[in-house]
Parts: C-alpha cells; sequence; structure tokens
C-alpha cells in the first residue's frame, strides 16, 4: 500500500491505495465519484476522462499512485457556485447528448481542448474530440456544443456594438 | 482490466532509476507516461513486479536548440512536442508526427523516450525518427552510450537497451533547407497507422541530393526504405512515383485485422511517393 495526497475538484484527499489501482476506481469507489464513466476500460471511449493539471486524460490508464501530489478535475468540479459550466450549458442547449453515457467525458475533453485551441475550426473540434466515442448523437450536437462555447466566450471577448 | 499486483517506485533522478533497476532486476520495468505499459499490464501480456516511475524526473522535458540538432528530453510528451515553437521551425516532422499519435489526451501522457524505448514498429515517432537519422543517448551502470536510431530497434518490441539503461535524451538534426513528410493511413479515427511513411528530402539544384524514408508497421520493427532511397538519390523529381515503386523492397509486413501483407506494401509505395512529393513541396 502507498499513502497518496491529490486534489479532487478542489479539495485534498489523502489515501492508502495499492500501487496497481487506477485513477478511475480511486475517483469512483473511494471517492465516490460517479460522474466520472467507465466504460471500455482500454483506452479507447474516453467515457473515463478527467482532467490532470487542467489537461485531459483518460481516468482507466492513469494510477492512482501517478497522480500523488497533482490535481485532478472531473465533471463534478466544473460548476462554479452552483452554476453550470459554459460546457455543461452548451451540451444542454445543442442537445449534444442522448443516453448520457459519453457526456462527462466528452464535456471534459471539450474543456480541455478549448484551452488549448480557443479558435478550433470545426475539422480540429472533431479531430480533438476523436478519442472520446459517443454511441447515440453521431457527434454533429457535439460538435455544435463546443461551437455554441467559443460563440458565447467570442461574444464575452467583444462586446456588443 | 487492473495489471496484476506490482511494487512501486518513484525515481528520483536518472541515476537513482538506474540503482532501482540494478536491485530489482529484470522483472522491473520503467514507467514514463504508460500508455502503451498499462494497456498491456492490464490485458496481463505484460506483469513487471516492479514499477519505476520516471513521472517526477521533469528535468527530463525539454526541447533545447543545440547549434546544428535540437536535444529532446526523454520524458517530454507527444502534446509538448507537437506545441514546442523551435522543433515546429527547426525539425517540423517531430512535431508533426508528434500530433498525430492517438488523440489529445493519449498525447497528454505519452512521451518521446515510451515511444522510442516500448520498440513498436505500429509506432509513428521511431520511423520520423530513423529517417531523421537521429541518436539516441541512453544510460546505464555501465556508463552513457549513444546509439544510431538505425541501430536501436532490434526486434518486435525489443531494442538495444540494456535491463538497466535508461534513455536519457534523442537528438535530431535541423533540417534547415531539407523538405519533410509524415504520411499515416489509418481507417477509423484515433486507430494506430496501418502503415505510416516519413520522408526527409534535400535538394540542390532541382533534383533530389538525398531521401531518407521510414517506415512505420512494414516489419517487426521501424524500417528505412533503402531501395527506393538509392534510386531517389541524384533523381529528378519527375521520377519520384518509379523510384518509390521499390519502398517495400526488404520489408516484411504482417497480415493481420486491418490489413493483408500484400495491402501494406501497396500502401508503402504509395504513401511513399506522397511523402516524397510533399517534401519537394516544403
Ligand atoms: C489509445 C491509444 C492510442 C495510441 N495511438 C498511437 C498512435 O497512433 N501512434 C503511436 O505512435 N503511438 C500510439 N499510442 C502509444 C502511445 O504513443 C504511448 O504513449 C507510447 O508508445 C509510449 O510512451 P509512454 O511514455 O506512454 O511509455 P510507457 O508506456 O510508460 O513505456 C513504454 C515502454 O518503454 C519503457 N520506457 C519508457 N520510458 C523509458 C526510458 N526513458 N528509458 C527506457 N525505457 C523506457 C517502459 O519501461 C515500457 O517498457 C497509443 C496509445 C493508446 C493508449
Ligand atoms: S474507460 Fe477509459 S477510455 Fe474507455
Ligand atoms: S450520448 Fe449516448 S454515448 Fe454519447
Amino acid at each position: 500500500m502507498r499513502r497518496i495526497q491529490m486534489t479532487v475538484d478542489g479539495r485534498a484527499h489523502v489515501a492508502e491505495v495499492e500501487p496497481r489501482l487506477l485513477l478511475l476506481h480511486h475517483l469512483r469507489e473511494n471517492l465516490g465519484i460517479g460522474g466520472v464513466h467507465a466504460g471500455c476500460n482500454t483506452t479507447s471511449c474516453g467515457a473515463c476522462t478527467v482532467h490532470l493539471d487542467g489537461e485531459s486524460v483518460k481516468s482507466c490508464t492513469v494510477l492512482a499512485v501517478q497522480a500523488d501530489g497533482h490535481e485532478v478535475t472531473t465533471v463534478r468540479g466544473i460548476m462554479d457556485n452552483g452554476l453550470w459550466h459554459p460546457m455543461q450549458q452548451a451540451f444542454h442547449e445543442a442537445h449534444g447528448l442522448q443516453c448520457g453515457y459519453c457526456t462527462p467525458g466528452m464535456i471534459m475533453a471539450s474543456i480541455s481542448l478549448l484551452k488549448e485551441k480557443p479558435n478550433a475550426t470545426e475539422q480540429e473540434i472533431r479531430e480533438g474530440l476523436e478519442g472520446n466515442l459517443c454511441r447515440c448523437t453521431g457527434y454533429e450536437n457535439i460538435v455544435k456544443a463546443v461551437q455554441l462555447v467559443q460563440q458565447h466566450s467570442n461574444g464575452q471577448a467583444q462586446p456588443a456594438s | 482490466m487492473i495489471p496484476l499486483a506490482f511494487d512501486y517506485e518513484v525515481a528520483e533522478s536518472v541515476d537513482h532509476a538506474i540503482e532501482l533497476l540494478g536491485q530489482h532486476g529484470e522483472e522491473a520495468k520503467l514507467l514514463a507516461g504508460g500508455h502503451s505499459l498499462l494497456p498491456i499490464m492490464k490485458l496481463r501480456l505484460a506483469a513487471p513486479t516492479v514499477l519505476i516511475d520516471l513521472g517526477r524526473l521533469s528535468d527530463l522535458s525539454y526541447v533545447r536548440d543545440e547549434g546544428d540538432h535540437l536535444a529532446i528530453g526523454a520524458m517530454t510528451r507527444q502534446c509538448d512536442l507537437e506545441r514546442d515553437q523551435t522543433l515546429q521551425e527547426q525539425c517540423g516532422l517531430v512535431a508533426y508526427t508528434a500530433s498525430l499519435v492517438g488523440d489529445p489526451s493519449v498525447r497528454h501522457r505519452g512521451t518521446i523516450g515510451g515511444s522510442v524505448s516500448h520498440g513498436d514498429a505500429a509506432s509513428d515517432l521511431p520511423s520520423a525518427l530513423l529517417a531523421l537519422d537521429a541518436t539516441f543517448t541512453v544510460r546505464g551502470s555501465n556508463g552513457e552510450r549513444t546509439v544510431a536510431a538505425g541501430d536501436f530497434f532490434q526486434d518486435y518490441l525489443q531494442t538495444v537497451l540494456e535491463p538497466d539503461e535508461v534513455l536519457t535524451e534523442i537528438r535530431v538534426p535541423k533540417l534547415n533547407g531539407a523538405g519533410w513528410s509524415y504520411k499515416k493511413f489509418n481507417r477509423r479515427a484515433q486507430d494506430w497507422a496501418v502503415v505510416g511513411v516519413a520522408a526527409v528530402v534535400e535538394r540542390s539544384n532541382g533534383s533530389i541530393s538525398s531521401a531518407r524514408i521510414g517506415l512505420t508497421n512494414m516489419g517487426s520493427t521501424p524500417l528505412r526504405a533503402t531501395a527506393a532511397e538509392s534510386a531517389l538519390a541524384g533523381a529528378d523529381p519527375s521520377s519520384v512515383a518509379e523510384a518509390t515503386g521499390s519502398a517495400d523492397e526488404g520489408t516484411s509486413p504482417s497480415s493481420d485485422i486491418a490489413a493483408s501483407a500484400e495491402y501494406r506494401r501497396h500502401l508503402a509505395r504509395v504513401l511513399s511517393r506522397r511523402a516524397v512529393e510533399e517534401a519537394l513541396s516544403r
């Protein structure tokens, strides 16, 4: 067993874990964060996507011990004062989900993508989300949701004349 | 889908990693980004009893301008290669090829040192590094040595790395005027290359003075298309199609669910032509 300490959604957590424990299972089972979904378990589907120090990672392919001393953000931690994150709001408005299984990972990957490429083109959004699979929507409304966030934040940056 | 149990050690320095490798013997494995190692451990295709985590060695993450070449630390992640301005300007082939690996979440974890050390013939960066005549700096209990990319890859997932050696640095030449290209062929988003081709082409007075071609997934190791390279040396750009017709000579691609060996040979020829043509246009 190994003692680890990490900040998850803004709160410090200390735990004794087996080195082989995956971050995914640590978040779901030890910390009870059901919003981190387990899909393929083979680094393919992206349902388990969280942020490690602000960048998207697939938590089924990170050991909890590798996150020792780091900052993890899950879909649970992105609301601000009870208000949805703009990406959550946009998925709602653009109907970027159906069954919702891929959604937490899709939202975390989309936030990471726009952080790196705020002005991503439609093609870049599609490529940026290629590690996240959705079996329901056909992706169209997911891409629209990401574009909606881009439009809103451009609107904010340039006050309406 | 969880790995078999193992002990976990954190390396505080390269020397510490070498010491730990010496202590734990062949059952120990280094852990870099974990995006090749952890998947095979989860599938129980690998079961090291000790993992030595290089993840805290932030001093192995860098791209440095060293005159005629660039030095890249082994723990530099694929996303860092992709974004690095010096690489983009001086050796665009590495930055571009890194941007084609997996998907963004994979590239936030995977390192260039892991891509090289894993020795996977289907991996994109090794064949690009082969075409660049890159050199690798390796350190172990017997000191440091430099290995040419051409001598590094031995067989399927096998390299010249000794059990107690750590790859510390990758050196690539500045490309100056040379043209480059990487062509990755796959059928679905985020897939590995069915075949990939890296090309570095130097020109003088309108003809090709030399071409170096690296092949991804055309055998048990990354390979050079030596026959096509010889045919291209001194050739006129109008004869690229003919010269790259031998790009699959000396290769031994496998047949699998993604493609037959014969189709891979076809792809190697077509992608080599496209890669050399693109390199000439750069
Ligand atoms: C879904 C998915 C898709 C992928 N798609 C692609 C793709 O399209 N193209 C591609 O090229 N790759 C792809 N990869 C592989 C990915 O790029 C890996 O990150 C990379 O191959 C290994 O780097 P790593 O840092 O993760 O190494 P690890 O997995 O940590 O290590 C790999 C091996 O190298 C050894 N090692 C690591 N660092 C060193 C070192 N410094 N010295 C000595 N030995 C070392 C380890 O002991 C281990 O045996 C994909 C991976 C996944 C999970
Ligand atoms: S559960 Fe992690 S990528 Fe599918
Ligand atoms: S909404 Fe069902 S998998 Fe994406």
